[in-house]
């Protein structure tokens, strides 16, 4: 029966054991750097990381993200993504507060999500605090297999009040796209114009825990897929909310799915406070419908001043 | 208000023996009655001491004479249960829980002495869906309302139990909404489950799953029990495992089925008599489930001594699950590795 046991948490024989493996592992840069070579220090930690993986010695939380999975496994592939195909430039990253809850609100467009990934990309790295956004998703998100379960992984709820009321007041920055499918599958046409801002769900969610909504106006990812129609009958049949028809998709198969390297600017506006309406300002609807319209005007100008900025969709 | 006459049902099986126990342990009450059709394995009889077991069937009308000449004050209903009895058990199990439930309380409002109520029911109330929030508060309700198994039994007791509360305010009402339990000494479907060498779960899907140590689960009934505390609480432990975690965690291999072909497994599996998973336990191995405990430490004042973590750690210590892959031969592996690539440099 020797080595039976599986990670006895409060084992401090164990504990310290796996402490001195620990340093062992990941060598002091300050002392070392200049002796071990910077692939051997990456792959000491692809070992640890691979044996955290196996014992399952991770920690998620009640949301089901795991950071350890986040930050080593599904934030790097987006990188260049970020820096050399979109070439993101972000503007006003002061204005997200190092720490604490806070809404970011953004537009959404490109018919895929790429906007959040690169917004939730772009805090992360860049942003001083490195904070991880934790975003509001659809319902069809979590009901498709795989693809629930990595947006769970990776931060993302299901876009409910008491799932945002709950993140922002644990201090969480939360982002949420109001639009939904409106935005992100609307027709090249009407590119940059703002769809509905839902009901105003984030609103009064903002207002319940008194936290900053920080408007975000994202100009590039409406040029990545330029749909120009929507087939429907496909979307019905296999549950989609649009099935879109891009000048390349579905005409070139597979390769139809790159997307076209426009350049990006994200800008983060400045923060509404909410904490100035008192008590039960969330339930004034005329209260929440003002402020609605107010972050949604804002991401507006916001956005056609940065497309009249931009001179070219590819080269900025 | 210490109980004098305590009443519990399903002392046959680990749960309402073990309370039994317990207060059989306790000087300050004078009488603990067990109830259960079958008598509890033997040993734990000697557990329960002085405590007294009547075989009586709760649904039938019986009980209430035991609950009156008694003169029972205090009834712990932790019979309901999710573990049918064999292959063709689910409706007698869904018979004890639902119509058991029904006599209980029928009983009990009769009795004027019963003064306290404590029901054992389970988050599974809750249900589990995609469109369901993260965490559960007492105050939420299923999406859409559990259709079979377990679940809507816990359902439709809680209707009921509700229900008593109306016509007998003067009684004090605990319903306790269990996560599953896990421990080294209980047997549930989740024990057996993960005690596989293989572990099947639905492929594309990974359940958050809260745990319970069993001891954990024993202390709250009991100080509900002990105590006036009359509400709804979520009891669970702190924490939350992923499904594929805790499966990596107790050292077994995880095997991802096609959701198309999961009634053929889950089929296989109940007629080999290793786990008997139904539709409700199903969709919970999906989805998951958590529930928010601020309730059980602000108001029932109980805090878990087992984080999750903790709880299913010590479940797989103290049943002896061995490794797939040992540990250390993973740690020497990766000493092993460093140590070459050092001598490359």
């Amino acid at each position: 029966m020797a080595g039976a046991r599986v990670i006895p948490l409060h084992d401090p024989e164990r504990d310290a054991a796996r402490r001195s493996r620990h340093v062992e592992v990941v060598p002091e840069p300050a002392q070392q750097q200049s002796e071990t070579p910077d692939w051997e220090r990456r792959l000491a930690d692809l070992l640890s990381f691979a044996r955290r993986r196996i014992a399952g010695d991770y920690q998620i939380d009640e949301f089901g993200f795991d950071r350890d999975l986040t930050e080593n496994v599904l934030m790097p592939p987006l990188k260049p993504l970020y820096e050399k195909w979109f070439r993101v430039e972000t503007i006003g990253l002061s204005n997200i507060p190092t720490a604490g809850g806070a809404l970011i609100v953004a537009n959404h467009s490109g018919t895929l999500p790429l906007d959040a990934l690169m917004t939730s990309y772009g805090i992360a790295a860049e942003h001083p605090a490195q904070r991880h956004m934790r975003m509001l998703g659809a319902d069809l998100v979590f009901r498709t297999p795989l693809l629930g379960a990595l947006a769970r992984k990776s931060g993302q709820t299901l876009a409910c009040n008491p799932d945002a009321e709950r993140l922002l007041s644990s201090g969480e920055l939360v982002g949420v796209w109001p639009e939904g499918f409106k935005g992100i599958g609307k027709p090249f046409k009407d590119r940059y114009k703002l769809q509905r801002f839902g009901r105003g769900g984030f609103v009064a969610a903002a207002l319940k825990t008194g936290t900053p909504i920080i408007p975000c106006s994202i100009v590039g990812a409406e040029e990545i897929y330029p749909m120009i129609g929507d087939i429907k009958a496909l979307a019905r049949l296999f549950g989609f909310p649009y099935f879109p028809v891009t000048p390349f998709f579905p005409l070139l198969g597979p390769l139809g799915a790159i997307p076209l390297p426009s350049k990006w600017y994200i800008e983060f506006g400045e923060p509404i406070r909410t904490d100035v309406f008192g008590e039960n300002a969330a339930d004034d609807p005329m209260l929440v419908f003002n402020l609605t319209d107010q972050v949604r005007e804002t991401i507006q100008q916001t956005l056609y001043r940065l497309l009249t900025q931009r001179r070219n969709v590819f080269l900025g | 208000m210490t109980p004098k006459v305590v009443l519990v049902t399903g002392v046959s099986r680990f749960l309402g023996g073990h309370l039994a126990a317990r207060f059989a342990a306790n000087p300050d009450i004078e009488r603990v009655l067990g109830v259960d059709t079958e008598p509890p394995p033997r040993d734990l009889l000697r557990r329960m001491g002085r405590a007294e077991f009547v075989r009586a069937d709760i649904r039938n009308p019986l009980i209430s004479k035991v609950i009156s000449t008694a003169n029972v004050d205090t009834v712990v209903h932790a019979s309901v249960t999710a573990s049918p009895a064999g292959p063709t058990g689910r409706t007698v199990m869904k018979e004890m829980n639902v119509i058991g439930t029904m006599q209980l309380l029928a009983a009990c409002q009769k009795s004027p002495k019963v003064q306290k109520l404590v029901v054992k029911s389970t988050s599974a109330v809750y249900g589990s869906s995609s469109r369901d929030p993260a965490v559960f508060t007492e105050d939420m309700g299923p999406k859409d309302l559990p259709s079979s198994g377990y679940a809507k039994d816990a359902v439709e007791v809680e209707g009921y139990v509700r229900g008593f509360g109306r016509r007998r305010p003067d009684v004090n009402v605990t319903t306790l909404r269990f996560t599953n339990f896990i421990g080294p000494r209980i047997d549930t479907v989740l024990t057996r489950y993960f005690a596989l060498p293989v572990v099947p779960t639905v492929l594309g899907y990974d359940a958050r799953v809260q745990l319970l140590h069993s001891e954990d689960a024993l202390a709250v009934l009991e100080r509900a029990t002990l105590h006036d505390l009359p509400g709804v609480f979520n009891v669970g432990g702190d924490g939350v495992l992923l499904l594929s975690q805790a499966i990596r965690r107790a050292g077994r291999l995880n095997l991802p089925v096609p959701s198309a072909a999961v009634p053929t497994v889950g089929g296989f599996f109940r007629s080999a008599r290793l786990v008997d998973f139904s539709p409700d336990q199903m969709r919970f191995l999906n989805w998951g489930r958590v529930v928010d405990t601020t309730l059980l430490r602000k108001e029932f004042g109980f805090t878990p001594r087992w984080t999750t973590q903790q709880a299913f750690d010590d479940y797989v210590s103290g049943r002896g699950l061995k490794p797939f892959i040992d540990p250390e031969t993973i740690a020497s592996a990766e000493r092993g590795i460093l140590d070459a690539a050092a001598r490359f440099r």
